[in-house]
Parts: C-alpha cells; sequence; structure tokens
C-alpha cells in the first residue's frame, strides 16, 4: 500500500542507527529459525525438574510392577490372576513388561504427564511474563502455538519410551527372554517383538496428541498453568468416564479415549489394523478441532499479563 | 441507529490537527518520526476507556520521556504499540510502517522492556537470553554467544551470568531485562519504567545507559512517573493523564512560557518582599527569613533585583532562581502531585 512498506532497510530516508537490520547478519533460513526455537523449547521442557521427576516415576512404576510380578510368581501362578491384560503372559516373556505397563499407564499416568506439560505450555509463560518478550521479539502467535504443541507431544513420546524401555530393560534381567507369544497365538522372534513394542509406543504416543491439543488450548484460556494442568486432567478423566456410561453409548465412538486401548491389535498375527487405523483418525479429527480452537484463542487474545 | 450512521459524514473538528500535524500517509513526514499514532484508543471489554485519541509523535533520534501517574494509560499504551494488545481504533505506525499489520518486519529492530523483567526462573542469566535469542528468526544464531556475552557485558551482569534468575536481586532482574532488549542493535527501544527497582547507583548506571545508546542513534521511548529522569534524560517529553495525552513536544517547548520563581533569603524577608514588589515581582510572599516571588518573562533582571536589595539593607544572604520544574507543569496539567522519588 504505502511505499515505506517495501522500501529496503538501506534505502528510505536517513535513518540513525539504520545498522540493526544490517547487523544482524545473515538471515537463517526460515526452517532453520523453526527449529531453533523448537529445540530451545524442548531444552526449556526438559530442564524442568518437574517433568524430569515424571519420567523418573513412569519408569520407577514399570520397573516396580516388573518386581511385584517376580515376587508373585513365588508363590503362587498370576496366569490365573486378575490385573491388567498381558501380565499373564509375562512370566513367559520379558518384552510384555513393556505392553503391560504402556497399557496400564495409558489411561491416567500418561495423560497425567501430557496435561503437566501442556497446561504449563502457555499459561506457564504469560504468569511468568514471558510471553510478551517472545510476542514482541516477534514470535508469530501460531508458530509458537504449533511450537509448543509439538514439543508437547514430543514429550508424550519420552514418556511413552520411558516406559517401554525400562519394560524392556527390567524384563531382559527379571524374566525369559526369548520367542514371543502373539495374542492369536503364533509365535514372533524377538527381534519382532521389538519392532511391535515401537508400533505400540507410537500409537500411544498418537493417542496422547489429543491430550496435548487438549491441554494447549486450556493453557490458552487461563494464566494459571495449575489450572490449565488440572482441568486436562480433569476432562481427561471425565471423558473416560462417560465412556463407561452405557447410558452414553450413541457417543461412545466420538469420545477421543474410544481407540486408546485398541493397540492390542498390533499384538496379533496377522495384524488388524482397522481400529487402530480407526483410533488414529478419530485422534486426528479432535486434535484439529481443538488446536483450531487454540489458536483462534491464541491469535486474538490481548496480553496483559 | 440512524443518527449515528449520519454522524461520520460531517468534518472532523480540527483541533487535532493543532497538535498533529503530520499525515501518517506521506511516507517521508511518517518516517522522520520512530512512534506515531492516530486517534489510538483502547476500550476494554467492561467498556473502561484505557486510553482515549492518543497522537504520539516520537522523533527519531528522540529521548522521548512518557510521563504520568500510574493508571494513565502509559502501559497500555505500549501495549498497543508493540502488538500486545489490539487497539479498539486508531493507527500505529512504528518507524513508519503500520502495526500490528508489519509486525514481524519491524519489532525486530524495537527492542522492548515492558512492565518489568520477566524470565524463567530457574533458568541462569544466560540460559534465558539464550532462549530469548533463539525465538528470534531474524539473528544468525552463530553470532549468539558473542551477542549474549556482550549484552551481559553491558548491563554488568557477566559475572553472575551463571546464576538462576531466580536468585538474582530485583536492581539484576531489571539489567537482565535491558540486556535481552540489547542482544541485537535497534533501531527503538521502548522502555517502561527501567529505574523501577534499581539502587541509586543502579539508577545512575541504566540511565547513563540510555544516553550512550541515543549517543548512538536509537530513538529511546521511556515511560516513567519519575520526574527527574525526564529531566535528567529526555529531550522530548509527553504528558499522559487519565488516558489523554495532555502535553506533547521538546522538553524545552512543553516547560517554556511557565514563569521563573525568585527566591531571596535575607535577615529581613519583610523587607525584601517590600523592595520585590516595588521592583515588579508578581506573587511575593514572605515567611520567615525567606520571601519568594514569580518572574514573569520579560520582568526585571535578577541583576537589578539583588543591587536593589542590597541597597534596601534587608541583610541579603543569597539570590536564587527556580525555574519552573517538569514538576510544575505536571501538577497543573494532570491535577496530582507527582512521584519525586529517585
Amino acid at each position: 500500500m504505502s511505499a515505506p512498506d517495501t522500501a529496503p532497510a538501506t534505502g528510505g530516508p536517513a535513518r540513525p542507527g539504520g545498522g540493526a537490520s544490517a547487523a544482524a547478519g545473515r538471515r537463517p533460513s526460515g526452517a532453520a529459525a523453526d527449529l531453533r526455537l523448537l529445540r530451545s523449547e524442548l531444552a526449556l521442557v526438559l530442564s524442568r525438574r518437574r517433568n524430569v521427576v515424571m519420567l523418573v516415576v513412569l519408569a520407577l512404576l514399570t520397573a516396580l510392577v516388573g518386581v511385584g510380578v517376580d515376587l508373585a510368581t513365588g508363590d503362587a501362578d498370576p496366569g490365573t490372576g486378575g490385573g491388567p491384560p498381558f501380565l499373564a503372559s509375562l512370566t513367559q516373556n520379558g518384552l510384555f513388561l513393556a505392553f503391560a505397563s504402556l497399557t496400564a499407564s495409558l489411561p491416567v499416568f500418561l495423560p497425567l504427564v501430557v496435561s503437566v506439560v501442556a497446561g504449563e505450555s502457555v499459561a506457564g509463560e504469560a504468569s511468568s511474563g514471558t510471553l510478551r518478550y517472545l510476542l514482541v521479539t516477534p514470535v508469530d502467535r501460531t508458530r509458537l502455538l504449533v511450537t509448543k504443541f509439538v514439543a508437547t507431544v514430543l514429550y508424550a513420546a519420552v514418556a511413552a519410551l520411558a516406559i517401554a524401555v525400562t519394560g524392556v530393560l527390567v524384563g531382559l534381567v527379571l524374566f525369559p527372554v526369548g520367542d514371543v507369544v502373539l495374542l492369536s497365538g503364533t509365535t514372533a522372534s524377538y527381534g519382532e517383538g521389538l519392532l511391535r513394542l515401537a508400533a505400540v509406543t507410537a500409537y500411544a504416543t498418537a493417542m496422547l496428541t489429543t491430550v496435548a491439543a487438549l491441554g494447549l488450548l486450556v493453557s490458552t484460556l487461563t494464566e494459571v498453568p495449575v489450572a490449565a494442568m488440572s482441568a486436562t486432567a480433569i476432562v481427561v478423566v471425565l471423558v473416560q468416564i462417560m465412556g463407561q456410561v452405557p447410558q452414553l453409548s450413541f457417543l461412545h465412538p466420538w469420545l477421543f479415549t474410544d481407540g486408546w486401548l485398541r493397540f492390542a491389535d498390533l499384538l496379533r498375527d496377522p495384524l488388524a489394523l482397522g481400529g487402530v487405523g480407526d483410533g488414529l483418525l478419530l485422534q486426528a479429527g479432535w486434535v484439529v478441532v481443538l488446536l483450531g480452537a487454540a489458536w483462534a484463542r491464541m491469535t486474538s487474545k490481548d496480553v496483559t499479563s | 441507529m440512524t443518527a449515528a450512521a449520519g454522524a461520520p459524514a460531517a468534518p472532523r473538528p480540527g483541533a487535532r490537527g493543532d497538535v498533529a500535524a503530520t499525515d501518517l500517509d506521506d511516507p517521508d513526514a511518517a518516517g522522520a518520526l520512530a512512534v506515531a499514532t492516530r486517534g489510538l484508543t483502547k476500550r476494554f471489554r467492561g467498556g473502561q476507556v484505557a486510553v482515549a485519541e492518543l497522537d504520539l509523535e516520537v522523533p527519531r533520534g528522540a529521548v522521548y520521556g512518557f510521563l504520568g501517574p500510574n493508571g494513565s494509560g502509559k502501559t497500555t499504551t505500549i501495549r498497543m504499540l508493540i502488538g500486545l494488545v489490539a487497539p479498539t481504533s486508531g493507527q500505529v505506525r512504528l518507524l513508519g510502517e503500520p502495526v500490528p499489520e508489519a509486525r514481524a518486519r519491524v519489532l525486530p529492530r524495537v527492542g522492548a522492556l515492558v512492565e518489568g523483567p520477566a524470565f524463567h526462573p530457574y533458568l541462569s542469566g544466560a540460559a534465558n537470553l539464550r532462549r530469548a535469542d533463539a525465538a528470534d528468526r531474524t539473528v544468525d544464531p552463530r553470532t549468539a554467544r558473542r551477542r549474549i556475552g556482550d549484552a551481559l557485558e553491558r548491563v554488568g551482569l557477566t559475572a553472575a551470568a551463571d546464576k538462576r534468575f531466580r536468585v538474582y536481586s530485583l536492581g539484576m532482574k531489571q539489567r537482565l531485562g535491558l540486556a535481552a532488549a540489547l542482544l541485537r542493535p535497534r533501531d527503538l527501544l521502548v522502555l517502561d519504567e527501567p529505574t523501577n527497582g534499581l539502587d541509586p547507583q543502579g539508577t545512575r548506571e541504566v540511565r547513563a545507559l540510555v544516553r550512550e545508546l541515543a549517543a548512538d542513534g536509537t530513538t529511546v521511548m521511556v515511560s516513567t512517573h519519575l520526574l527527574t529522569e525526564v529531566e535528567q534524560l529526555c529531550s522530548h517529553v509527553g504528558v499522559m493523564s487519565a488516558g489523554h495525552l495532555v502535553a506533547q513536544g521538546t522538553l524545552v517547548d512543553v516547560t517554556a512560557g511557565t514563569t521563573t520563581r525568585v527566591v531571596v533569603e535575607a535577615r529581613d524577608a519583610v523587607g525584601a518582599a517590600r523592595v520585590l514588589r516595588a521592583e515588579g515581582v508578581g506573587a511575593v510572599t514572605s515567611a520567615g527569613e525567606e520571601a519568594r516571588g514569580e518572574l514573569s518573562p520579560g520582568g526585571p533582571d535578577p541583576e537589578r533585583l539583588l543591587i536593589a536589595l542590597v541597597g534596601a539593607g534587608v541583610g541579603v544572604r543569597q539570590l536564587r532562581l527556580e525555574r519552573a520544574t517538569l514538576e510544575d507543569l505536571f501538577v497543573d496539567l494532570t491535577g496530582e502531585a507527582a512521584d519525586v522519588r529517585a
């Protein structure tokens, strides 16, 4: 529109201190700059002691399950007892410790941990005031939101990996190692078992993206991080309760927790991917809706903190 | 509704044009201003008007004191200038470019300290600056280390670079905020209460830093409620009161036209007051051993006053002139006693 919009930094009227643009040196490419911010964001999340402690607790819980089962097998046959699925198979193959722990953690522990990081993301910056400095740097609001989302999802992946890796390692120490008997009764090599564990871990992370998106949305609505964290965790629990109420069965296929435990399908032979695919599609839909709402809020709000 | 729709057809009253004559759509005129706003207004959701019809003009190279009591709308104005808060109406130009439209292009050239420093408490000062630098996509990451070191050095925080932000004193926090604004050369610095919480030594250092930056050609806009700060630092001043800009211009222009006060210390103050009155000094009062009055421009010479006082034998010990201060003006304009601390 007006001339100064397009005027190059070196042209235009005499400008005292005009070295600002030139002194910035060679501009890095957009992608490199985005990666730099993401790295900084991840470092921020992982340098936070609380976030590291949560990872350690998840790993300890996994180890605890292994030790508990190991002690119990001394006096009783765990195969006949209740408990989470896969636990029965644990005494035959240590790899099932990872599967059992992921199954046990996905409904509560993992969403809780992701709620904390996601709830902190924007509200934490707002409450400490760093949000206003990020925005005047300037960081584009959309770019900031995407960076926060990706960092939270990566943290969720690390959390799921912490369980899986601990499960494998403790399993190696305490239980037999060898071919894996899959849920359909066929046998797979230990290597294939590890590949399937990787797939299960990835699926669990995918399920947690909805929690990350939900937490991010709540986090843009408040300047109190703890409120954002607890609200997110409460919604996740509520949705799971709704999933248990028969009167609400018409809603069940649309609840984002509906497909969470379908990863059992990844342990069948041949792979039954229909349920897994539906689960991923449902998550994608929820992520789009929740991130869209977070974006609408983030890009329109006045930052007065 | 129909009546309201008809109103804009009427020509706008010209009163506003007397204060701010620069046409923002004229690129040369707008380019000479580092900060320019027209009719800038913010009405919060409750209907409360925080800032009304502001026409700020900060010339390039100026040190502009943005003065006003707490709650007069300074911070809301600054938030609108740098795109944190959306104006209800009006335009903003920073360095000739419209904000918020061009903020990605113009904000890297603007360093800001808004409502106090804010950093991650559990990161060190240097780590916080690394974080701030990583967010700026227009800088070269390879020079980050040197620029962060230079910024810390400039504000005197090198020794505390690796301490956690949470153990910093208020003054150190404030300096780290300045360091973040100085991570790269800037054309404009917007500093909201930059000496807040600093001890006298820190205050002097920050003011020296601002002078140094201004000498390098950086335009500085300092918001403050401290009159001494404006008098010591600024070439230009804008005075806010209850959301309105009540005065703006060079410090000399804004304080011109005010009267000078003459203060006489004498053994016989009543006699001295009589002499002052006889010489044509206005509003003469006396109390104890002091007589004071106002010298209007074009009034009697102070030299003549002194000769007359000595001649009258009232026992003059001292005669001094007090120029009208910004404080007098401030009280006139805002009807509030200014905060004269520091």
